[in-house]
């Protein structure tokens, strides 16, 4: 009783409060970390019905999966996170129409990306890879079947990744549409850190969906 | 000053250079034919490298306070433990192959 006293007329302030900057990147942080554990348990549960499946009952994912687009996809991402960070960069020293330009090389990265995503589901579909079906593959001379959940844990977390890509370019045009109208100086500038914060975390969370879902 | 700002900004072409040769090297590791466990820890441990080249530079995480990264730190950490829980579950399966595991199966049905 008597601590909480003290507590309530201390003068020193333990920890600086929020202020409206850093409440937001705080608030992004968490939201991120949330997003986390939501990727990693839809990789954890991919674990465990891969190698649930065994060796036999899986088909390796670089027989069906084009590993040279998702490549390319990859690079694609990291290069619009370049983009992110010069935007953020170029509003920190006050050129406006430097970071605009950034920003919207940023869009055009990630609309790229999910053209090439749905160009290679397109695909993926046609060639018999389905929520329910898998296309018949052959080990040395032996037709197998892989299992059926191949298809499903590939378009769940593909999808979800997708999505998270989809918000974030219209995140980042609504970033942009607020840049044009002049709202960001060298002064103001948190909502462009923050929206970086989340294009780079979906950057992040793609290098992990590429190793675990295309290159294991 | 100048100091200031080349601190906020790390050489953003530098970090991104890292990354591109890294992705170039997952694929090229990824292809050949050889152990899986060897293959499963080269990546994943790539993997990690550009996950921390991305948060601690294009993120800022190295420039926020210490306190900020155990935060991040903390889901990664409960993602690991989260496949450690579901170890049982693979492992119990691993067991039996072929035949071996549709008559387990069907034993099992007949008990229910």
């Amino acid at each position: 009783m008597e601590e909480a006293t003290t507590l309530d007329h201390s003068e020193d302030v333990y920890e600086p409060s929020l202020t409206p900057d850093s409440m937001g990147k705080l608030g992004m942080w968490i939201f991120l970390i949330g997003d986390t554990m939501s990727f990693g348990a839809l990789l954890a549960a991919y674990a465990a019905i891969r190698a649930g499946a065994g060796v036999v009952g899986w088909v390796p994912p670089s027989d069906i999966l084009g590993i040279n687009l998702t490549a390319a996809m990859t690079f694609l991402l990291i290069c619009s996170s370049v983009t992110m960070v010069k935007a953020l960069e170029s509003i920190q020293k006050g050129n406006v129409s430097r970071m605009c330009d950034f920003l919207g090389l940023t869009i055009l990265g990630g609309v790229i990306f999910l053209g090439l995503q749905a160009y290679e589901w397109y695909h993926l579909i046609a060639h018999g890879l389905t929520l329910t079906g898998i296309p018949e593959h052959s080990i040395s001379g032996d037709v197998i079947s892989g299992s059926n959940l191949f298809g499903p844990t590939f378009y769940t977390i593909t999808g979800f990744h997708g999505l998270h890509v989809t918000g974030g370019v219209i995140y980042l045009i609504v970033i942009l549409r607020n840049a044009w109208s002049g709202r960001y100086t060298a002064d103001f500038n948190h909502e462009v850190e923050i929206v970086g914060l989340y294009w780079h975390f979906v950057d992040l969370i793609w290098i992990m969906v590429f190793t675990f879902i295309y290159l294991l | 000053m100048a100091q200031d700002g080349h601190d906020k900004h790390p050489r953003y072409f530098l970090i991104f250079i890292w990354l591109a040769v890294l992705t170039a090297v997952e694929v090229g590791v990824a292809i050949p034919e050889y152990s899986v466990v060897l293959k499963a820890i080269i990546l994943i441990g790539l993997a990690c490298a550009k996950a921390y080249l991305v948060a601690a530079y294009f993120m800022h995480l190295k420039l926020e306070k210490r306190t900020l990264a155990a935060f991040v730190i903390t889901p990664f950490l409960i993602c690991v433990f989260l496949v450690i829980m579901l170890l049982p579950d693979i492992t119990s399966d691993l067991r039996y192959d072929g035949l071996e595991k549709s008559q387990t199966e069907v034993v099992n049905t007949t008990d229910n």
